[in-house]
């Protein structure tokens, strides 16, 4: 019964296969928005994510300069306001994981007829326990080298690419940092970029007391341009923050109500709410494509209204030799949800091809998830149930006289 | 003789197929209520073969839709086999309309997008008979109806005579005790309905009962009982010449 069913609606469907190919377009269409936006989507949280993991947990970053001042981020962090001693004093606070002072520019490295602009961060061993940066190569330095201010460097995948080469190991080899010779003590793991797009392994890290002392000579002695710190948990990084600005108020002789020389920066918060811009932009592409796939239905519900009024007269011959309204109904219903399902189909087959092919060509991040290809499937298969059963139901509901007598 | 000796002896197992009582239809209108049926009484024998005749709007049409189930009475008692159809369920009258009755029209009514075979078969997908046995039984009946050649045909690729013998084996595929044709013969010529109107009769001898509508006197004398609706009303019952009854009162409605 049920198979005879399917075969007559798969039959009904090819008696006009323009109109069916057209109806089913709709539901072609919404399906592929609907799976293409959501790799795209899926995509950008991922990578977002992976960027805060790579960055570190519970971290604040003090910065040189007042608050909230409109502008570029450099221009924050220019005036050294902050020094050495005001992040040991961080680092005597409760609820303190880890205090790194950094001090930070540009310079250019030379290996042989090699060279290369890059970052440099001055800073001491804890930096890389608080970014839970590893190496893949050769080990860190040492608070020995941060005291005798040692021409030591960790150096960084894409610097170690563009200076070295494929084939030559940077470990152990001696490169010049403004014309100074530094030697390379390890290779820093791969982090990729950070959530504005910055490739985090185009960096070289020194000892803090190098930097200032040989590379930027020209700072104040002991400043620093920011202070990372990790806080013990994530339950008290609004405690500590206020602790710390408390502190550093107290240090810089700061009167209540003056504005601060510096300002804390909550890193995991800012992080956290890029993650939750990203999801709400995922769910917000969804939304948009399950736009076209309601229009799609509607499309499904138009077709088989007018489908229903043209096989009035054969509706009635299937009542007058025994039809239930049952049987009708379903008949109808299966033609609704047959197409939607083909259509769905090929939708799933053009959303994951075109992303496949977004991916390729934008370098973008795609993550196909069987659970979005599942979603898709679904809620075309419900929207065709949904929109279908109207007409389904008009055509079980007609009297078999007056369907007969309909020409 | 041996045909009037089975209706003889039906007459002993005697029970009414069809007993309509103090039956009334109006159609709604935009003038009004219409009254098409006035008071109809008729009881149809098992193995009976009945033609209703009357002129055009005299509410024949009206009486058989009613018999065949496709509409219902404003007024009345309609007993089916012995069930009031009244009080029936609607799956249980599309099972009728499956099981019991088998409907043929004046304008064939097939499936225009099927085969024949689909067509006859079509009524036991809704007895929920397997594919296999569908199309055997089809193939049976079209074979029995001269049309064993044409299986795979259209209905458009057809003549209307044939087609109508396709139409009349759709009605019998679910074996019926009741075959109802309202006007079978009314879209073909002369030669192909003394065709249709022979295979009436061999189904008639093989013991379904007939009841059909016609015009024509000489298609009516096929039947062996003749009926005659004037205005909504029967007017007349008689027997065919040469016909025994089998009802009682058949005679009496006069
Ligand atoms: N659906 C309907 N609505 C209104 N009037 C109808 C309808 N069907 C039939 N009639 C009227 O009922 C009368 C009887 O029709 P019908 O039963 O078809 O007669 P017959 O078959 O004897 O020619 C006619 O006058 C016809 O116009
Ligand atoms: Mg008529």
């Amino acid at each position: 019964m049920f198979s005879a069913m399917l075969g007559e609606a798969w039959h009904a469907m090819g008696a006009n296969r323009l109109r069916t190919f057209l109806t089913m377009l709709g539901m072609v269409i919404g399906v592929s928005a609907v799976v293409l936006m959501m790799a795209i989507g899926q995509g950008a949280e991922a990578s977002v994510k992976r960027s805060i993991s790579a960055m570190g947990s519970n971290l604040f970053v003090v910065l040189s300069g007042p608050p909230r001042v409109a502008g570029a981020r450099s221009a924050t962090g220019n005036a050294p306001s902050l020094n050495v001693k005001d992040a040991n004093a961080i680092g005597e606070l409760d609820d303190v994981a880890g205090v790194a002072p950094v001090t930070m520019g540009k310079s250019q490295i030379v290996y042989g007829s090699n060279n290369w602009n890059t970052d440099i961060i001055g800073t001491t061993p804890s930096y890389l326990d608080i970014r839970s940066w590893g190496l893949s190569a050769g080990y860190a330095f040492s608070d020995s080298d941060i005291r005798s201010a040692t021409r030591v460097a960790l150096i960084g995948k894409t610097v170690a690419q563009n200076i070295f080469g494929e084939d030559i190991d940077p470990v152990g080899k001696t490169i010049r940092i403004n014309q100074s010779p530094f030697v390379i003590l390890g290779m820093l793991d791969s982090k990729g970029q950070t959530l504005d797009g910055r490739d985090q392994d185009d960096t070289i890290i020194v000892p803090l007391t190098t930097a200032q002392r040989k590379l930027f000579g020209n700072q104040l002695p002991g400043s620093v341009r920011q202070i990372l710190v990790q806080a013990e948990s994530d339950n008290v990084m609004s405690i500590l923050e206020e602790s710390m600005n408390g502190l550093l108020n107290q240090r810089h002789n700061i009167r209540e109500g003056a504005d601060s020389d510096f300002s804390v920066r909550n890193l995991t918060a800012i992080a956290n709410s890029a993650a939750e811009t990203a999801r709400t932009m995922s769910l917000l592409l969804g939304a948009i494509a399950s736009v076209s796939l309601l229009v799609g239905g509607i499309g499904i519900m138009n077709i088989m209204l007018v489908s229903v009024t043209e096989r009035t007269r054969e509706i009635g011959i299937r009542m007058a030799i025994g039809a239930r309204q049952r049987d009708i109904l379903l008949q109808f219903l299966l033609e609704a949800i047959m197409i939607s399902i083909v259509g769905c189909l090929i939708g799933i087959g053009i959303g994951v091809g075109g992303a496949v092919l977004v991916g390729i060509f934008t370098q973008a991040e795609i993550i196909i998830s069987s659970e979005s290809v599942l979603i898709a499937f679904s809620v075309a298969a419900s929207i065709g149930v949904f929109f279908g059963f109207y007409p389904a139901r008009m055509a079980a509901m007609l009297n078999p006289i007056e369907a007969l007598r309909y020409q | 003789m041996q045909n009037q000796q089975n209706i003889q002896n039906n007459k002993a197992t005697k029970k009414n197929v069809i007993d309509v009582s103090g039956l009334f239809k109006e159609y709604q209108t935009a003038a009004g209520p219409f009254p098409v049926l006035k008071d109809v009484n008729l009881r149809i024998d098992n193995g009976d073969y009945v033609a209703i005749m009357g002129p055009s709007g005299s509410g024949k049409s009206t009486f058989m839709n009613i018999l065949g189930c496709l509409d219902k009475p404003t007024k009345g008692k309609y007993i089916l086999d012995g069930h009031a159809v009244a009080t029936m369920e609607e799956n249980d009258v599309a099972g009728v309309r499956n099981k019991t009755i088998g409907f043929v029209f004046q304008g064939f009514n097939l499936l225009s997008r099927s085969s024949l075979l689909d067509n006859v078969a079509l009524p036991l997908v809704y007895s929920h008979i397997d594919k296999a046995e569908r199309h055997a039984r089809a193939k049976v009946l079209l074979e029995k109806v001269g049309l064993g050649n044409h299986i795979n045909s259209r209905p458009n690729q057809i003549s209307g005579g044939q087609q109508q013998r396709v139409a009349i084996a759709r009605a019998l595929i679910n074996n019926p005790r009741l075959i109802l044709a309202d006007e079978p013969t009314g879209n073909l010529d002369s030669v192909t309905s003394e065709e249709i109107m022979a295979l009436f009769s061999q189904l008639n001898k093989e013991g379904i009962t007939i009841v059909l509508v016609t015009h024509e006197t000489d298609i009516a004398e096929h039947a062996k009982r003749q009926v005659r609706f004037l205005d909504g009303k029967i007017v007349q019952d008689t027997l065919t010449n040469g016909h025994v009854s089998t009802n009682n009162e058949s005679s009496e409605v006069i």
